[in-house]
């Protein structure tokens, strides 16, 4: 129901809402950061040596995607500030794209351990130990996890991108782009914790 | 804001709106019909689970199977839990009268985000809808208890998924719930009203939105975890895989011991509210009020190792828990001591609403001095789950923000509704509602003490007799209940028409039409004095 008043536009209101729920999906991963080092804690070398097997290239390649979609998004919304319809929107397409791309390599990266059969609930993992077991079961449900993130994101950079098309969002009211770019930024962040806590440190 | 002033603004619920019938309700993004929603979703699941603690109780009023099953038993405490903690208290306050009356007592139009209110009461329903799911598909319902314990969780056979997922989504629904709060309460005040001018019931809001913020999410991927350990057989938690169920119990608390803080603080707000109003004084302290809301909410996060004491924990941390517990009991006495004060050479109006503030007192100190002896370690190794604290729990719970819930019903009824209520048949509920709490739960300390332990069907025959008394206070409870509901329900059509402000109140509700116009205000309010002032 509408009330009958014109609808209140509020951009500072917006973006301290979205600060506020980007604190609780940092939360959310908080939570597995704990359940991680605690076991990694407990397990050092078994952590240590199953993180041997991740390959670190296909890693740096995502982490480098990521980190360019994250300034192209932010590129979009200045291109958006001045008023550059035509660019704003390339770059959100360069940005989905990317991630795109990254959803790819993962895909390519879990098939590879799949196809060894190391995934959670697998015979051959379980033969490999408890420190195995917990170090691939936190792998694939941290990057799952974060994978969905990168779903979402790309859905919400979408319909953004949607809403310029039909110049929803323009250079006076794009407070819906510069969301989508936090959260993105935010996907991004948490990749660059679950970057090192995986791959790096061995 | 619009500057649109219609003096003849309809209330907001002769408001005829684009959709009609049941759809002007669920498709309404106004704060007030939201609350209404809330209301009746919650009271209905209220009235579930208070039948669930009644069939409960007949259970237990002689050893040995009464009514029911053991594992039937099982099944009634997991449902009355989860119904009663997630769907009823945790979003109780904030969802129902948070939502009609903070942009309201603050001088707004709405909350920030009126349309993600909405979501919030949809995932609210599609949570508590889940929960019901999963007693009648599957394997049969879960046994777990609420508090999904790691390993059994993933070991029953119980229909756990739905159940789980459930209390995710409804976890959500209060994440957004708060969220909106918080900006609304940054972003939307009246001119004027700085943040020492907020009235306490959205300064307990402001404080609960935190802890909805901060702690939720961390239970939420606790159960995404359980989840994914019964699905894929990851391994967290399952100590044949080399998880640990310990720490399963200290995320699970991590959450929801700052969650009890979600249910309390605003039973304490309306408190608050009520007592200032009815002795129409200003309240005593004001910024002591605000400051121990804060420390209540801010340690809260710190204490949730005092429900793992026999756990296994090492000493330092039990000191410190222990400990941390102590302080908590401390900006909850500054409250009491507050409201206390603010009677003193008051001139008090001794109306229903007041009633349900000075039982809530009375019930609340019994539940927080019994907080304390569960929260020293000697004690609390004898008593940990034994009925001791099942009373303990329900004295702060259903004691606390149950008679709060109620005392704010009767408080700002007139306000919601427009019409005043039969004072006499409420004062009777609440007199029998008081007479059966007491009775229900004061026998179960000394049975706790005894060493009768929580969650059985079955017990010893020396427990005997404190269990037919307590059973008889649940029917006692019951029927006060009953007579308070269908009361209030039976007085929206027979109730003589409720002036602005019935009972003197000096917040800004008070200071439009009841019910309130669609918009609240014709005019934004201009804040210069402070909450309650009386002269």
């Amino acid at each position: 129901m509408s009330t009958g008043t014109e609808i209140h536009r509020d951009d500072l209101a917006s973006k301290t809402g979205m600060w506020l729920f980007l604190f609780t999906e940092m939360l959310l991963f908080a939570g597995l950061f704990i359940v991680y080092s605690v076991y990694r804690y407990r397990n050092a070398t078994a952590f240590h040596l199953a993180a041997h097997e991740l390959s670190v290239f296909i890693g740096t390649v995502n982490t480098i995607i990521l980190l360019i979609s994250s300034s192209t998004i932010a590129m979009s919304i200045t291109a958006i500030q001045k008023k550059n319809k035509k660019l704003s929107l390339l770059l959100l397409g360069i940005t989905i794209l990317l991630g795109l791309v990254f959803l790819v390599n993962k895909y390519f990266e879990w098939g590879h351990h799949i196809r060894e059969n190391i995934y959670p609930g697998s015979a051959v993992l379980a033969q490999r130990g408890q420190g195995d077991v917990l170090f691939y079961g936190l792998y694939f449900f941290m990057t799952g996890l974060h994978a969905l993130h990168i779903i979402i994101g790309l859905i919400f950079i979408a319909v953004v991108g949607r809403l310029i098309l039909k110049d929803k969002i323009k250079s006076d009211n794009y407070v819906l782009l510069e969301n989508s770019g936090l959260y993105w930024h935010l996907v991004d962040l948490i990749w660059i914790f679950l970057f090192p806590l995986f791959y790096l440190i061995t | 804001m619009s500057t649109q002033k219609d003096i003849a603004e309809p209330s907001y619920l002769d408001y005829k709106g684009k959709y009609k019938g049941i759809f002007s309700w669920i498709f309404s993004t106004d704060h007030k019909r939201i609350g209404l929603l809330y209301l009746f979703s919650i009271l209905t699941f209220f009235v579930v689970g208070a039948t669930l603690g009644l069939l409960m109780k007949f259970e237990l009023i002689a050893p040995g199977k009464t009514v029911m099953s053991a594992q039937a038993y099982n099944a009634f405490f997991t449902l009355h839990g989860i119904v009663m903690i997630f769907a009823v208290v945790i979003p109780g306050l904030p969802a129902v009268f948070g939502n009609f009356m903070l942009p309201i007592m603050i001088g707004a139009k709405d909350v920030a985000f009126p349309r993600l209110n909405l979501m919030s009461w949809y995932l609210y329903v599609i949570g508590v809808s889940l929960v019901i799911v999963s007693q009648f598909a599957g394997e049969g319902p879960p046994d777990t208890g609420w508090t999904f314990y790691a390993p059994y969780s993933f070991r029953t056979a119980g229909n756990m998924l739905p159940a789980v997922f459930g209390a995710f989504v409804l976890g959500f629904s209060s994440i957004l719930t708060g969220l909106n709060f918080l900006v609304t309460m940054h972003r939307m005040r009246a001119p004027g009203m700085t943040w020492l001018k907020m009235p306490l019931f959205p300064w307990t809001l402001y404080a609960t939105g935190w802890v909805q913020l901060l702690a939720t999410p961390v239970i939420g991927i606790t159960l995404l975890m359980i989840i994914a350990e019964r699905t894929l057989n990851i391994g967290f938690f399952d100590p044949t895989l080399g998880g640990d169920p310990i720490l399963y119990q200290h995320l699970f608390w991590t959450y929801s011991h700052p969650a009890v803080y979600i249910m309390i603080l605003p039973a304490m707000g309306a408190i608050s509210e009520i007592i200032t109003t009815f002795s129409h004084k200003t309240i005593f302290g004001y910024k002591f009020m605000v400051a121990s809301v804060l420390a209540i909410a801010f340690v809260g996060y710190f204490v949730w190792g005092h429900h793992m004491f026999t756990s296994g924990m090492s000493g330092t941390a039990l000191y410190t828990f222990s400990l941390l517990t102590f302080l908590v009991a401390i900006p909850s006495a500054i409250k009491v001591f507050n409201w206390i004060s603010t009677m003193h050479k008051g001139s008090i109006d001794l109306q229903t609403p007041f009633y349900w503030a000075i039982a809530f007192i009375f019930v609340f100190m019994i539940g927080g001095f019994s907080g304390l002896i569960l929260g020293s370690l000697a004690a609390n190794v004898h008593l940990h789950n034994t009925h001791f604290v099942v009373a303990h729990f329900h004295f702060i719970v259903f004691g606390g923000t149950g008679f709060a819930f109620f005392g704010a019903a009767h408080y700002w009824f007139p306000k919601i509704t427009g019409k005043m209520y039969d004072t006499r048949w409420a004062n009777i509920g609440l007199i029998l509602f008081f007479i059966g709490f007491i009775t229900l739960y004061s026998p179960m300390f000394v049975l706790g003490i005894e060493g009768m332990p929580r969650r059985y069907y079955d017990y010893d025959e020396v427990f005997h007799a404190g269990n037919i008394i307590s059973t008889m206070g649940s029917w006692v409870l019951y029927s006060g209940l009953a007579i308070i509901i269908i009361n209030l329900f039976s007085s929206l059509r027979s109730g003589t028409k409720a002036l602005a402000d019935p009972w003197g109140g000096k917040t800004l509700e008070w200071t439009i039409p009841s019910p309130p116009p669609i918009e609240n205000f014709d005019e934004t309010p201009i804040i210069t004095k402070g909450p309650y002032e009386y002269k």
